[in-house]
């Protein structure tokens, strides 16, 4: 896909160009965008994959209500992409199934 | 666990906006929270004119309106705004438990007297093979992604469903960049205002009415569609079946609230398919069964910007009188204004399907004890 260049009514205010990670290979993104949009503007729809059957998954709401867009983030699964923002650096995998919590450094 | 405040508002948008302005009209000490990180709720990505219908807003884009209230919120002295922040639970001891997300990450457990649920809605899923397929979105999250990211969410799409946001969502994907195959409509006729079913004919988009999606087509995202012409009982007719080229399928089949906090909260959950199916009990004020918890806008039942944006001042004004904050006079003058402001809103035909649904939340109670009484036949 692509990001709009042109539009009648909107301009957009991307914050900052920055790199992050999408499986190890470098994306770039922009600050203002959620991880699921720069990943789609990037033309990467799968962001992960069901529990039991496998089915690739995608975003569906948008915005933080439906659960289809879970991502592990730097380590940790369960990340709605579709709620969290890009930043410089982070490494994003797509998430199979449920995954598990890892121990946070600092957890008791 | 932070100071007190005297109301906790969840969710700014049209509702939990305009209710945070009316309670601080009265000096109340609010706490608005929103999981995102700017307020305004689904009006950032309104690029539509509002219809003549609320005397100041008519004309103007829903994104001018969401940006106009929430300078007002971010500049009034009375309330505290919490951006990035997620409302999760809501418990017996009146604790609202709040994630935040940035600047850094924490939880958050407030206490506040008393509580307006402005949480929304979420979009409808349809059932057909293929629907969980990624670049199945709903038409919400189409707008998120293209007016608010900048983002085109695909070079063909198929709509589903000719109601407003259906067609309005049409209209925004052609000014955005992208080709609309075809507008498939289940019913008979079109959902939505003609003004905006004409202006996407104009530019060639299909209105396809009496049809539906049978499948999406694709094994790792959408690569196609398959539609068909429907019969009177709304059963495809073989051989209509028809393929299109498509990379986005977009739904706009309505939504539904998001009740699960109030839920938890202890409000009494009605079933009213006219307001979008569960929805939180709640009487013309926007008081809930709960003494000190109020509901507005969408989660009351779905309907529009402008209607929310009353709901929420109605529902400030049920959070004031608990509070004990205004006399009964000075309530009741505010409540008569916004009640004629909410009927004049309501007096079209497309307010019919609320209007039911809220006589018949009205005798909910008396139809449940009724319906407790019969045994089943």
């Amino acid at each position: 896909m692509k990001r709009i260049e042109d539009h009648p009514v909107l301009d957009f205010d991307r914050g900052e160009k920055v790199v992050f990670y999408f499986e190890g290979r470098p994306i770039e993104g922009y600050t203002n965008e959620t991880i699921a949009a720069a990943l789609h503007a990037a033309g990467i729809k799968v962001l992960g994959y069901s529990a039991r059957k496998h089915r690739p998954r995608g975003f569906f709401c948008a915005i933080g209500k439906c659960s289809s867009c879970l991502m592990v983030v730097d380590g940790r699964p369960n990340v709605r992409t579709c709620m969290e923002f890009v930043r410089p650096g982070i490494h994003v995998r797509r998430q199979h199934g449920l995954e598990s919590i890892v121990q946070e450094e600092g957890d008791e | 666990m932070s100071e007190r405040y005297e109301l906790a508002v969840v969710g700014g948008g049209p509702a939990g906006l305009s209710a945070a302005l009316m309670a601080s009209k009265f000096g109340v000490k609010t706490v608005l929270v929103d999981e995102n990180r700017k307020l305004g709720g689904q009006l950032v990505k309104q690029t539509h004119k509002f219809f003549g219908s609320y005397e100041h807003m008519a004309g103007v884009r829903g994104i001018a309106i969401g940006r106009k209230l929430s300078e007002e919120v971010m500049n009034d002295p009375n309330i505290t705004v919490m951006l990035s922040t997620t409302a999760i639970g809501y418990y017996e001891d009146g604790t609202l438990a709040l994630h935040q997300r940035e600047p850094e990450e924490k939880l958050i457990d407030i206490k506040p007297q008393t509580v307006i649920f402005a949480t929304g809605a979420r979009e409808n899923m349809l059932a057909f093979p293929g629907n969980d397929l990624p670049g199945v979105y709903g038409a919400g999250a189409v707008q998120t992604l293209m007016n608010v990211y900048g983002v085109l969410p695909g070079e063909r799409v198929l709509m589903i469903g000719s109601g407003n946001i259906g067609l309005i969502v049409t209209y925004q994907l052609l000014q955005a960049g992208s080709r609309v195959e075809a507008i498939v409509e289940i019913l008979p006729r079109i959902g939505g205002y003609i003004v905006h079913a004409s202006k996407v004919r104009r530019y060639g988009v299909p209105i396809l009415t009496r049809h539906t999606i049978i499948e999406a087509i694709g094994d790792e995202k959408v690569e196609g569609a398959v539609i068909a012409q429907v019969d009177e009982r709304f059963r495809p007719i073989p051989g209509t079946e028809r393929e299109l080229d498509v990379d986005v399928i977009c739904l706009a089949v309505g939504l539904a609230p998001i009740i699960n906090l109030t839920w938890q909260a202890g409000v009494e959950i009605a079933y009213i398919p006219e307001l979008g199916g569960h929805v939180p009990w709640h009487d013309e004020d926007m008081r809930t069964n709960v003494p000190n918890v109020f509901v507005a806008g969408d989660l009351a039942g779905i309907e529009e910007a402008t209607t929310a944006m009353i709901e929420g001042e109605l529902a400030a004004l049920s959070a004031v009188e608990f509070l004990g904050k205004a006399s009964p006079s000075e309530l009741a003058a505010k409540r008569e204004d916004a009640h004629s402001r909410l009927e004049d809103l309501r007096l079209t035909v497309f307010s019919e399907k609320v209007k039911a649904g809220i006589e018949k939340l009205k005798n909910w109670r008396a139809d449940l004890t009724e319906r407790a009484g019969k045994t089943p036949s």
